[in-house]
């Protein structure tokens, strides 16, 4: 089972870089704009998103929580009990732009959770989705806003998207998953 | 975790992951819309043998914030007063498609047979079993514990260190047992203070210290949680003690023990109690005090529970 | 038509010597190296052991008033398939083996059956209220010749009326057998006082109700001079008192039943009620002092407590089942496993404990003797080799309510021989029409 580094850590924050800089721009600014980290990388890309926003717009400060779609999920059954994460949102999201963070796109369905979680929490103006890499095979009818790579990749396939706060090192592989 | 039946089987990474899961289910039940879809169009059972509207409530509250159905199932009145067997009512709820059962009864050990009878294929959590146990309740304690101990620190810990003095009726306490195991389980020191006529004869084999005098064991362990249990006044024809007078001087936590006790030591009691005779008015009623934070509480927990047993891979029976 | 004649080939007496066993009629006439007999039925016993058909002293066959549990036919095959060749019936029927009608017709129903010699235990208190003495010399000069009275199930509390019980018994050369629990320090009582009880919140049934009972009664057998007999001691303490009693030439005997030897309270953890049984399994520590007391005679029989209930009042919350479990299947193979395979008793000891030493209790003369020419025909014949994971098919009672049900097991009876004929073989029950008939064939002469 090997691993095959697809980005480095210049090559994530160079696309860090311009997904904050395409948010800025379809946002026209940073007013009214709150990221929502998906646990737990999500949270963390969000955290790295608002610094640098607040880079790029000096005197702004972008408001960063975390949303856990657990509860909300529809493979409540098909997996081993999932243990749940905070949910912070440091302001009101109704009449705001929330930006939902995650690290890979797949299914859609961890993003479907999401978006009926944020129902529950109140009525944002506008839910945007960003994602450092998407890797297709979408079984919703759900795209990313911004996109940090796009990732053709197998089923068999796994992409592991590694952050220093987790994992000591930045990057992402493609790893092969063998099944017996 | 396939069912909640004793706390003594709940191992520290469950317990706390159930702890840590009850967080989150708290801030939900802070927001606006306290609800959560995670167990939508799951059927739940609320299997009571015996009365208790406190604890009934409290998992129907948790049961409707995961979105489950639930059915309220109360022995009195119903054909289990009638002499229907636990076995038929339970082969009853089976055919029925419920998918998870919590009970009540007041027989101990009713909530094992259930789960381990194969009359039904469904978790199992126990609301109170007789004199044996009432895990969610003492894991409401534990919670509550933690929260005033740690605050928004809380996730992932134990309780370590912590010294739990629990006062009264030990012996038919159902509510002690589990708290005993659970307590031990997170870390606590834990110290029973009763009347020997109110502790079990092996009380001695329990991972605890005992004392019979009251002032005595506050005074010289300073504890951070005093529990006060529920005393039954019927306990007295039975020879268990005098007279309430003579208990409630011994064993009760009156206005001067409390006052007595450091500003940190937190009040707490399983509820519902009895005013002026283990517990006073004035310690009921202080910021030390935690009844009212445990009723809450309790739904968080019971959420959590309920979470763990209904959700993950159900195994499937080989035959 | 008379029943045929058996011959048994190879067995191994309970002394460890080898012979053949001649039956006839109802009599075994010779016991001997190769011997033969024309026309005989032969029976291969070669490895098997042969002792005395075993008498059990303590049996709840509950017919009359319980036949949905037992009854005298279906408890006298269990007790074929166990090796016994006689039991003794416990008085709590519904209506209570307290009168002569009651008890000829339990006698008549175990002659009809043919499976074993059933003798009438009678009540000693009128339907068993502990208060009056119920119709004692009635029971004793009716057909059934009654000689053990109990009250099992419930103890004999009241002092005064346990006294005069023993010693209005002499009259007849009776025996009391006493269920030793003192009622109010066991009120709702579910299991042993202990550890285990107090971890399960089960109330407590303590060591000290059996123990002060026994204390009491082997003073009353001291001072009135009678004859005293204790059901299923369970407890350390007991065989301590009973010990006592013996050194100080007290006129009494034990028993221990085979549940009592191998379990434990710690079986109450599965809240299984099977395990739910009055007087409670005890401690490890009591099991090894009743193996003990067992093995040196302190305690004098090993009796079955066969206490057969339906399956609803065993699938239930443990507090509203049934006291009780069956017995008499497996108590040879429990006796062996517990006490010969671990060197503390040999065969010998146990057809002592097993059947002469119950038939002497009770006064069954027919019973329990050394087998020998001109004895009657009453034999087991054991595999001890017979390894087994006990199950419902070893079972030949209406209940089903073992303990021992997936434990393993060592010993099983193979053929039993009651009164000349076959009551079991190849460890299966004989035909209730075939045992009927050869009972009739017994009473022709």
């Amino acid at each position: 089972m090997t691993a095959r580094a697809i980005m480095q850590a210049t090559d994530m924050h160079r696309a860090l870089t311009r997904i904050a800089h395409e948010i800025l721009e379809s946002n026209r600014g940073a007013q009214s704009l709150v990221l929502l980290g998906i646990p737990t990388r999500g949270v963390t890309l969000a955290h790295r998103l608002a610094v640098i926003l607040e880079s790029i717009v000096p005197g702004v400060s972008v408001p960063v929580g975390s949303l856990d779609v657990t509860m909300y999920r529809d493979d409540l059954y098909q997996h081993p009990t999932r243990a749940s994460a905070p949910t912070e949102v440091p302001v009101s999201i109704d009449d705001m732009t929330v930006v939902l963070v995650d690290d890979v796109l797949y299914s859609g369905r961890t993003v479907r959770a999401a978006l009926d979680a944020l129902t529950d929490l109140g009525r944002p103006q506008a839910v945007r989705l960003a994602v450092l890499a998407d890797r297709g095979h979408r079984e919703l009818p759900i795209r990313a806003d911004f996109v940090g790579k796009n990732l053709p990749s197998a089923h068999g396939e796994r992409i592991n998207v590694l952050l220093t706060e987790h994992d000591g090192v930045d990057g992402v592989e493609i790893e092969e998953v063998v099944s017996a | 975790m396939k069912h909640l039946l004793s706390t003594r089987d709940l191992s520290r990474e469950d317990a706390i992951q159930l702890l840590d899961i009850a967080e989150d289910m708290a801030a939900v039940n802070e927001r606006e819309v306290k609800k959560l879809p995670a167990l939508r169009g799951k059927t739940i059972v609320n299997l009571f043998f015996e009365d208790s509207t406190r604890t009934r409530i409290s998992f129907e509250a948790a049961e409707k914030r995961l979105s489950a159905d639930v059915i309220n199932f109360a022995a009195k009145g119903s054909s289990v007063s009638k002499g229907e067997s636990l076995k038929d009512t339970t082969q009853t709820l089976a055919a029925m498609g419920i998918d998870a059962v919590v009970i009540r009864h007041g027989a101990s050990g009713a909530p094992q047979v259930l789960a381990h009878s194969g009359w039904i294929d469904a978790p199992v959590i126990n609301a109170g079993d007789g004199t044996h146990e009432h895990p969610t309740q003492a894991l409401l304690d534990a919670f509550t514990m933690r929260r005033r101990l740690h605050g928004a620190g809380s996730r992932g810990k134990g309780l370590d260190g912590v010294s739990v003095t629990i006062v009264g009726d030990i012996l038919h306490s159902r509510v002690a047992r589990s708290n005993i195991w659970l307590l031990q389980t997170l870390g606590a020191h834990v110290q029973l203070v009763s009347s020997p006529t109110l502790l079990p004869s092996a009380v001695d084999t329990w991972p605890v210290t005992v004392s019979y005098d009251l002032d005595e064991a506050l005074a010289s362990t300073a504890p951070d949680v005093v529990m006060m249990l529920r005393i039954q006044q019927e306990r007295m024809k039975d020879a268990f003690f005098p007279n309430e007078r003579e208990y409630s001087n011994l064993w009760g936590l009156t206005a001067e023990r409390f006052l007595s006790l450091p500003e940190k030591t937190m009040v707490m009691h399983p509820g519902p109690m009895n005013r002026g005779l283990e517990i006073s008015s004035l310690a009921a009623d202080s910021p030390q005090s935690t009844v009212l934070d445990q009723v809450a509480n309790g739904v968080s927990v019971r959420m959590a529970a309920l979470y763990m047993v209904l959700t993950g891979e159900r195994e499937v029976s080989h035959d | 038509m008379t029943n045929p004649t058996l011959l048994v080939q190879g067995a191994t007496l309970a002394d460890g010597t080898q012979a053949d066993i001649l039956v006839k009629g109802t009599q075994v006439i010779e016991v001997g190296m190769g011997l033969s007999a024309a026309g005989a039925q032969k029976i291969d016993a070669q490895g098997l052991i042969a002792l005395p058909g075993l008498v059990d002293l303590h049996t709840h066959l509950r017919e009359p008033g319980f036949e949905q549990s037992e009854t005298v036919l279906t408890g006298t095959q269990a007790a074929a398939l166990g090796g016994f060749t006689s039991v003794f019936a416990m008085a709590n029927t519904q209506p209570i083996a307290d009168t002569a009608g009651v008890v000829e017709q339990v006698l008549r129903l175990g002659d009809e059956a043919g499976y074993a010699t059933v003798r009438p235990i009678g009540a000693v208190t009128k339907g068993l209220e502990g208060t009056q003495l119920a119709e004692l010399g009635a029971m004793a000069h009716s057909r059934a010749q009654v000689r053990v009275f109990s009250d099992d199930g419930k103890c004999v509390s009241d002092p005064l009326i346990m006294r005069r019980a023993l010693e209005y018994v002499k009259t007849f050369g009776g025996v009391i057998a006493q269920h030793a629990q003192e009622p109010r320090l066991t009120i709702d009582a579910q299991m042993n006082e202990g550890e285990v009880s107090a971890r399960l919140g089960l109330a407590g049934w303590p060591a000290v109700a059996e123990e002060s009972i026994i204390a009491r009664d082997v003073l009353l057998a001291e001072h009135v001079g009678s004859r005293l007999h204790i059901c299923h001691l369970s407890t350390a303490g007991s065989v301590d008192v009973i010990r006592w009693a013996k050194k100080r030439g007290i006129n009494v005997t034990a028993e221990v039943t085979p549940h009592h030897l191998l379990l434990t309270d710690e079986r109450a953890e599965s809240f299984d009620a099977r395990f739910k049984v009055n007087p409670p399994l005890r401690r490890s520590e009591d099991v090894h002092a009743l193996r003990e007391a067992l093995a040196d005679g302190t305690i004098d029989i090993v009796a079955t407590d066969h206490a057969p209930h339906p399956v609803e009042t065993k699938e239930c919350e443990w507090g509203a089942a049934a006291f009780g479990m069956v017995g008499l299947e497996s108590a040879l193979a429990v006796v062996q496993t517990t006490m010969v395979e671990t060197g503390m008793m040999n065969w010998a000891d146990v057809a002592r404990v097993l059947s002469e030493a119950p038939a002497r209790i009770g006064g069954l003369t027919s019973h329990g003797h050394k087998i020998a020419a001109g004895i009657q025909a009453e034999l087991v014949l054991v595999d001890p080799t017979a390894q087994r994971t006990f199950g419902v098919e070893d079972l030949a009672s209406l209940s089903h309510n073992s303990p021992y049900l997936g434990i393993d097991l060592m010993g099983q009876v193979v053929a039993t021989i009651h009164q000349g004929y076959l009551t079991a073989d190849n460890r299966t029950v004989i035909d209730a029409e075939i045992v009927a008939a050869r009972a009739v064939e017994v009473l022709r002469g």
